[in-house]
């Protein structure tokens, strides 16, 4: 599958606190967006797989489809959580490659913190057993895994806070993000815990929000608007969703995916220019940049800094400010910069003479995981 | 209103009873696979091993040590308002298994990973007893 397929369009729509907005005018705002951006028309589009809207679930691709009046040839709706985009583009490369549509949509919407009594809950759930000791949200299973790293590696949660800190700095730079005001490492340390280890400015908000891609065959990308965005290589790798039943906590599933797709693209870490990471935790990022072969295991935390993973540092990072600190639209927010960045459309924090990116999407506490790479 | 908020407790299903039987009884019982011999927590429908659905109900140790935890410094719901910042522990289990448990006599500042802790039972109501930890 190198180098088959392509990604040709971008949509997005506003981003942030948007109250009043719907769900489906998100995903059709993104989707038409995506195909002006390549240069389509929506009826143009044959193939449409969303990631299922967390705020509002009835809505399906084959429903979405009818509201943009698309007739469809290839349809799916992809549940993998936060590693939903990466799988998503997967699937759509498989799908024009096979011949099923000729341009595939992948479009997901949010509406997560305007949404009134469903909005943060979704990802404060508990139930079952564990709710009668207290055991809470998304949130505290990462924190176990966070506290059992440290454990495990002596890592410290200040040197978590480089990761907020640089990525913050990033978003300084970016017009689109919602979270612009510096933050120094001294703001991170007095920012409170919310499940210790890991304090607020280590967590990501929840926001409102779309955004669409269209993925066609390699031939089809040359006679659109934009220079293809080549997809070289990709991978999945799904350890158990809880957690604890895993027999490694701290190990994700970018073991997996990144070898998958690195196999793909030929290549190995040391070709990779920039990185697009799930970062809907601080921790999470160095655990991937190790899972996925940029260092050892254990030391991620020491890797991340002095610079390295800033704008002008040797393996710049999540340029736009990620999800803790440009937007938090699952997986959705890496495809975006990936892509933009290899188009050299980044402005002020374009990185010069970026050729190859590596993206990687998560779901669940680091249960489903999806990598790409994509190349110029 | 003055009503104590109550704390969420876990539904009583026939697949599960014979472990809140057990815990009434202050025993700590786990489902152990007759094919392969592995123990299995949360209580589920077939051995994750070898998918055998051939699973009998075993006493077990009830000791283990602490894998990992997380202090909560914001309440979630609001039955636990009052208890902030409290600690949710993973024990594993000498048998294997991972529980989500509370440690009782043991102050959030000498929880330590791989302290070894045993079981002990709260009794909430009449059907009900929680499997907790106590350091040994």
């Amino acid at each position: 599958m190198k180098d088959k397929s392509a990604v040709v369009g971008l949509g997005y729509t506003e981003q942030g606190k948007l109250p009043g907005r719907s769900a489906l005018s998100l995903y059709i705002e993104a989707g038409k967006n995506a195909t002006i951006d390549a240069g389509l028309s929506t009826k143009d589009i044959d193939g449409l797989i969303i990631e299922p809207c967390p705020t509002d679930p009835r809505i399906s691709a084959f429903s979405l489809a009818q509201e943009m009046g698309i007739e469809l040839s290839f349809g799916a709706d992809e549940q993998l959580q936060g590693a939903s985009a990466g799988a998503i583009m997967q699937h759509a490369a498989m799908a024009v490659d096979a011949g099923l549509c000729k341009y595939c949509l992948c479009a997901f919407a949010d509406t997560s913190y305007s949404s009134p009594g469903i909005g943060g809950v979704i990802y404060q759930v508990g139930g079952g057993i564990n709710a009668a000791y207290g055991m809470f949200g998304v949130a505290a299973s990462y924190a176990m895994i966070a506290k059992r790293y440290m454990h495990e590696y002596g890592a410290t949660n200040r040197q978590f806070g480089t990761v907020s800190v640089t990525f913050r700095y990033h978003a300084s730079l970016n017009p689109r993000a919602v979270f612009r005001e510096p933050m120094t490492i001294e703001d991170h340390q007095a920012s409170r815990w919310v499940v210790e280890p890991l304090r607020l400015l280590d967590c990501c908000p929840v926001h409102d929000g779309g955004r669409a891609l269209i993925i066609t065959t390699a031939e089809n990308a040359l006679q659109l608007r934009h220079a293809p965005v080549y997809i070289m290589g990709f991978g999945q790798g799904h350890p158990f969703d809880d957690p604890l039943r895993r027999k490694k906590l701290t190990v994700t599933g970018a073991v997996q995916s990144g070898k998958t797709a690195f196999a793909m693209a030929e290549i190995s870490p040391a070709d990779i220019d920039m990185c697009c990471i799930y970062d809907a935790f601080s921790f999470v990022v160095p655990l991937q940049l190790e899972d996925l072969g940029f260092c050892k295991k254990g030391e991620g935390p020491d890797f991340i800094q002095n610079g390295r993973i800033g704008l002008g540092g040797e393996l710049p990072v999540n340029t736009s400010g990620g999800l803790l600190s440009e937007v938090y639209l699952q997986g959705w927010v890496g495809t975006h910069e990936a892509v933009s960045q290899l188009r050299g459309n980044c402005g002020e924090r374009q990185v010069r003479g970026a050729e190859i990116v590596i993206l990687t999407s998560s779901g669940g506490a680091l249960s489903e995981h999806a990598t790409v790479i994509l190349r110029r | 209103m003055s009503t104590k908020m109550q704390k969420p407790l876990p539904g009583i299903n026939k697949l599960n009873k014979p472990f809140w039987e057990a815990t009434k009884r202050h025993e700590l019982v786990l489902q152990h696979c007759c094919k392969c011999g592995v123990y299995r927590y949360p209580v589920g429908l077939t051995c994750p091993e070898c998918v055998s659905d051939e699973l009998e109900w075993r006493k077990v140790s009830g000791r283990g040590v602490v894998y990992t935890w997380t202090v909560f410094h914001r309440a979630y719901h609001p039955a636990f308002a009052n208890e902030i910042p409290y600690a949710v522990v993973a024990v594993e289990l000498d048998e294997g298994p991972r529980m989500i448990t509370n440690l009782v006599d043991c102050q959030l500042a000498n929880i330590k990973i791989g302290m070894p802790v045993e079981v002990t039972f709260e009794d909430v109501n009449e059907e009900i007893s929680l499997p907790k930890f106590r350091p040994v």
